[in-house]
Parts: C-alpha cells; structure tokens; sequence
C-alpha cells in the first residue's frame, strides 16, 4: 500500500527535526488526494447522470419538436398556454398539497397513539402498519386500481350493500382524484409515522414533568413542549415528501393514465405522455423543468432544516 | 402478550386506585383501539390482493357473492406464474438488476462516505452539501434528458441501462446515512490503525465497516428497495418482454388491451413483492434506525 509508506514517513518525521514540515504537508497532501481519489466514482456517476443530464435537459426543452431548430423558451410558452398543462399544473399542485397534509396529520396522530403503547408491543404494531410503504408501490396500486374497478369492485360491493349505487371511482374527474391522493396517503403514511415517532422519543421526558408541575395539560403540552421540540423534524419530514409527492409519478400512470378528460395528469406523467409516448422530447422536458422552481424552493428549506438540526445536536 | 401487560396493568390500577394510573390506562385502551382501526384500514389492500389472487379465473369473472372473501380457493395461479417463462425471466432481470445495483451502489458510497467523513480535501463540504441535494432529486425530473442520453449510448430497451441509472437514486442516500455513521466513529480508533501502520483501505476494512455494520445494512436495504420498485425508469427505457423487470412486465404482460387476468395479476404482485417483505420483517430495526438517523441526527 502506498499509503502505508507515507504513514511511515509521517511517525519517522520528528526525528528529522529539519525535513518535518514539508512530509507532514507531503501527508496530508497525500491523504487528500486519496480521499478526492475515493470520491471520484461519485462525482463521475453525479456529473454523468445528474448534473449533465440537468443542463441537457435545458438545452432539449428550447428545440422544436423535430429538434432541429432552437426555439428559445416557444415550449415553455406554448405549454402554459394550453388548457391540458394548466389542469396539469392545478391537478400537482392539489395533489401534493393535500396528500403532505392528510400524510402529516394522520401520520402524527399514528406517531403518538404508537408512542402511548409499551415498547414490546409498539414492534409488532409497527411492523404492521409500515406494510404499505414496504411493498412496491407500482405493485400495491395495481391491487388499488382492481379495488377501484367500476364493475364488480371491492368498493362498490361494499357499497351496495348498504344500499347505495356503484360510484364510477376512475370515470369521474374529481372522484378520480380524491382516489389518487387516497392512494398516496395510504403510501405516505407510514413514512411520517417513523419519522414523528423517532422524533417524539428524542424529546426529554423532564421537559414533560416540568409542564406537568407547572400545571400544563395534554393540549398545552402538545403545544409549548411536543410542538416545538419537533418542529425541525416536521418540516424537514413535510418539505421532503412535499419533493416526492410532486414529483410522483406511478399512482397516476397506473390507476388513471391521467384521465378521464386529464383531469388526473401531474407533472411527470404528462411529461411522460408527452415526452416518450407521443415522441416530442422537448416538450416533454420542458414540462418536467416546470418542476424544478418548486422542488429547489423545497430542497433548500430541507437543507437548511438538516443543517439547523445538525448544529442543534452539536451544540 | 398485549392483554396479559394490560391485564397486569389493570391490577396495578385497581389496587392504587390512583387517577393517574386509571388515566394512563384508559389512554393505552384508546390506543390500541385506534391502532386497531388504522391496521385494518392499512391492511385492507394487501388482504384483498391475497384473497384475489386465489380465486380462479371463473370464480372472478361469475361476480356472485362476496368479493372480499375466496369461495374456492386455488394455488393455480401461482402456479401459472411459476411455470410462466416469461415470468421467470422478469424475475431473473429483477435479481440481477437489484443485486448489481445494491453492490455498484454500496462500493461507490462506502468509499466515498469514507473519504468525506475522514479526509478533508478541496471541495469536500461542497460535495457533501451537493450529495444531499443529490438525493432530492426525484428521477421523474430528468428521465427525458436520460432517455436521450440512454439512446446515445445505444442502451435502451436493454436492462443494463437500469444498472446505470439506478445507483444515480440509490448512491445520495446511501452516502449520506454513511458518512452519518461513519462520523460518529471516534477519530482514536483511526489513529491507533495509523499508528499500527495500517493503510486507508486497511482502515477502512478492518474498523470503519465492521463498526458501522448497521448502517450499510440500512444503506443496503435503501439501495435494494430503490431497485426493486423503481418503476418509471423501465416504463420509459424498456419494451420488449426479455427486457423487462418485474414491476413493468407484471403491467404489459398481464394485461392484454381490456382483458384483465386480476387473479395472476395479484398472486403476481404478491411474488413480487415477497423479497421486500421477507427482508423488510428481519432487518426493518436497523432500516428504520437508519432512515430517522439520516435526517433527525445528520
């Protein structure tokens, strides 16, 4: 090993009372060489597949259709401009906004009726409700879809039997879409389950006793202590799946396909329509850089909440 | 093993007689009692899917009685499946695709975690910070501009291109919760292998992987589950049946413009999703330490 050779120069230098400073600035040159050295298959897979591809994307959404001639930002004005986007743009944002919200809330009272129950118990109770995020959800919204089937469905049988008539769950636009976000909120959940429920175990019992002998009770403490000891974790947990839920792609491509009438399409399926099914690339990555205003507005509020949260455990 | 705690719990309450106890216990009932409802409510999904899946094709297409509940339950469309080669062979391209891309992932990660948590060189901190927006990225961002650059490398409709695109959203992650572990090794142990005259690759073998053993088990499983359900990637990339993985061929194969086969669509999806849940119920402690670490510690 080289490296073993520079280690030994670096335990013999201070015999050398002369030579010293320049081995020990040889080691840690070395050591810094070696260490950009282990990161290069990151970089080259980052630049390759990451960023590379990012700034392609830019210059593929300014060409016409054939892309053989630069049409500036003619995509961009042409998408806004047709109604189908701006259902589109309606339909992601409805869906994300209201899937993180139901995810959060449902996700935070599941976090704390799990934190009431004993430790040995809250294992199995886990395991069992992190079954939905643990089967692929290209895989569990396929069995959504045949429950959702207008004919002889799981629903509508049900349904029937209490009297009522069958509900067209896909066939209809708004029903449609309250069925694409109950699909994802039945996905998210558990997520935000783990993720409260870590950060309810992190928050000091004393701090509870405090509130307690200063006279708090369960809504106050919820309030003053619960609340603000969590904060950093809710934002960072609401901010990330605020990313994925935007950017979701297989609960719309499998359950709609983005009808009846568009009324389902979201970013990336349109994108995907337009882009690969109908063969106009530009369009298609013009309208996936649509996303990219929101999901950088989110990945810097998650960025600075991790780092936040660092220093706060440093400190 | 719930009721015999709650039971011994009771007691207690009983003899105190103290509010506070009988409080707490009503609590642990509501508790459960909600838990209960949400378990069904989570559950119904996967139950309906088994249930689905062991009805015969007829028994589905008569729709008389119950849905939810099987009149005659039959293993023929597993059975199918396996004897299904095509089947076989998205099974295969699934195993050889996730298992190539857990350990290119887990190799590019480990060295580079290792590199950024240890050795300080021009830009690493940048590349840490980059790393982690790395992994906001979702992959429904860029799949145009891929698909292209797929095409150019004369890659699509050929699995492999899956073993390239697939570290690009498993390798940010990854890195990230290892630098995590790897930062909370105490620096003496380093230096007591330097002073040995142990080399970095040494170190890192020797000390860093066996002390951060949980979370390249956590990284390993985020890596697998990426691979695994990824979906949109062989939607857009590949199109012919020997081509295909397990969660696009299920879709294409099964069904055939308005024919629905539900029955082996899911006893196909339960297949399917068998290697997740078997590794999910023996290794979800370290996955779930792993995944709050990454983001509640660093």
């Amino acid at each position: 090993m080289a490296d073993g050779a520079s280690v030994s120069i670096g335990v013999t230098a201070p015999r050398q009372s002369t030579g010293r400073k320049t081995t020990m600035q040889k080691f840690a040159q070395r050591r810094s060489t070696t260490g950009f050295l282990l990161c290069l298959p990151l970089i080259l897979l980052i630049a390759g597949f990451v960023i590379y591809p990012a700034f392609y994307a830019i210059y593929l959404s300014m060409l016409n259709k054939k892309m053989t001639a630069f049409v500036g930002l003619g995509n961009f004005q042409f998408l806004l401009k047709r109604h189908t986007f701006q259902l589109v743009i309606f339909q992601s944002c409805l869906f994300a906004v209201t899937s993180v919200v139901l995810k959060a809330l449902i996700g935070f009272v599941l976090a704390h009726l799990m934190h009431n129950i004993p430790g040995k118990n809250q294992k199995i109770w886990r395991g069992l409700l992190l079954v939905p995020w643990v089967i692929p959800l290209a895989l569990s919204t396929l069995t959504w879809w045949w429950m959702f089937d207008p004919s002889y469905s799981a629903f509508n049988w049900v349904l029937n039997q209490f009297g009522f008539a069958n509900v067209p769950w896909l066939g209809v636009g708004w029903i449609a879409r309250f069925c694409t976000i109950a699909v994802n909120v039945w996905f998210g959940t558990p997520f935000f389950m783990i993720m409260y429920l870590a950060a309810l175990k992190s928050v000091p019992e004393q701090l509870y006793e405090a509130a307690a002998i200063d006279g708090a009770h369960g809504l106050q403490k919820l309030f003053y202590v619960t609340l603000p000891m969590m904060r950093n974790i809710i934002s960072i947990t609401v901010l990330f799946s605020l990313i994925t839920t935007f950017a979701d792609f297989d609960i719309v491509r499998i359950l709609t396909a983005g009808g009846p009438q568009d009324m389902t399409h979201v970013f990336a399926t349109y994108a995907f329509q337009v882009g690969i099914q109908s063969g106009d690339i530009p369009l298609g990555a013009a309208d996936s850089l649509f996303m990219f205003p929101i999901l950088a507005f989110a990945a810097f509020f998650v960025l600075r909440g991790v780092t936040q949260r660092t220093k706060e455990i440093a400190a | 093993m719930s009721t015999s705690v709650a039971e011994r719990r009771n007691a207690v309450a009983a003899h105190r007689k103290n509010s506070l106890h009988r409080q707490r216990l009503w609590a642990l009932w509501g508790s459960y009692a909600a838990l209960s409802v949400f378990v069904v409510m989570f559950l119904v999904p996967p139950f309906y899917t088994l249930m689905t899946s062991l009805k015969s094709s007829a028994e589905i297409s008569a729709q008389t009685g119950s849905p939810w509940l099987v009149q005659h339950p039959t293993l023929e469309n597993f059975w199918y499946l396996i004897t299904y080669p095509n089947f076989q062979r998205y099974y295969m391209n699934s195993i050889i695709v996730t298992l190539l891309t857990v350990s290119v992932s887990m190799v590019i990660s480990i060295l580079a975690a290792f590199s950024l948590s240890r050795m300080g060189f021009w830009g690493s901190q940048t590349l840490s910070t980059g790393v982690f927006l790395t992994y906001l990225v979702p992959p429904s961002l860029l799949f145009i501009p891929l698909f292209q650059i797929i095409g150019s490398l004369g890659l699509i409709n050929n699995f492999w291109c899956l073993v390239l695109l697939y570290p690009t959203l498993a390798v940010p992650f990854c890195t990230w919760i290892m630098i995590g572990y790897f930062s909370s090794i105490p620096r003496e142990l380093d230096e007591a292998a330097l002073i040995d005259g142990a080399g970095y690759l040494q170190m890192l073998w020797k000390i860093f992987i066996p002390v951060a053993m949980p979370g390249i088990i956590a990284a390993t499983i985020f890596a697998f589950t990426v691979s695994w359900g990824a979906f949109l990637y062989p939607l857009a990339y590949l199109y012919t049946s020997n081509q295909m993985v397990l969660t696009v061929g299920i879709i294409s194969d099964l069904i055939r413009g308005d024919v629905f086969q539900w029955g082996k669509i899911m006893a196909a999806c339960l297949l399917a999703s068998l290697p997740p849940i078997v590794i999910y119920a023996f290794l979800m402690d370290y996955y779930v330490a792993g995944l709050t670490a990454g983001s509640t510690k660093g």
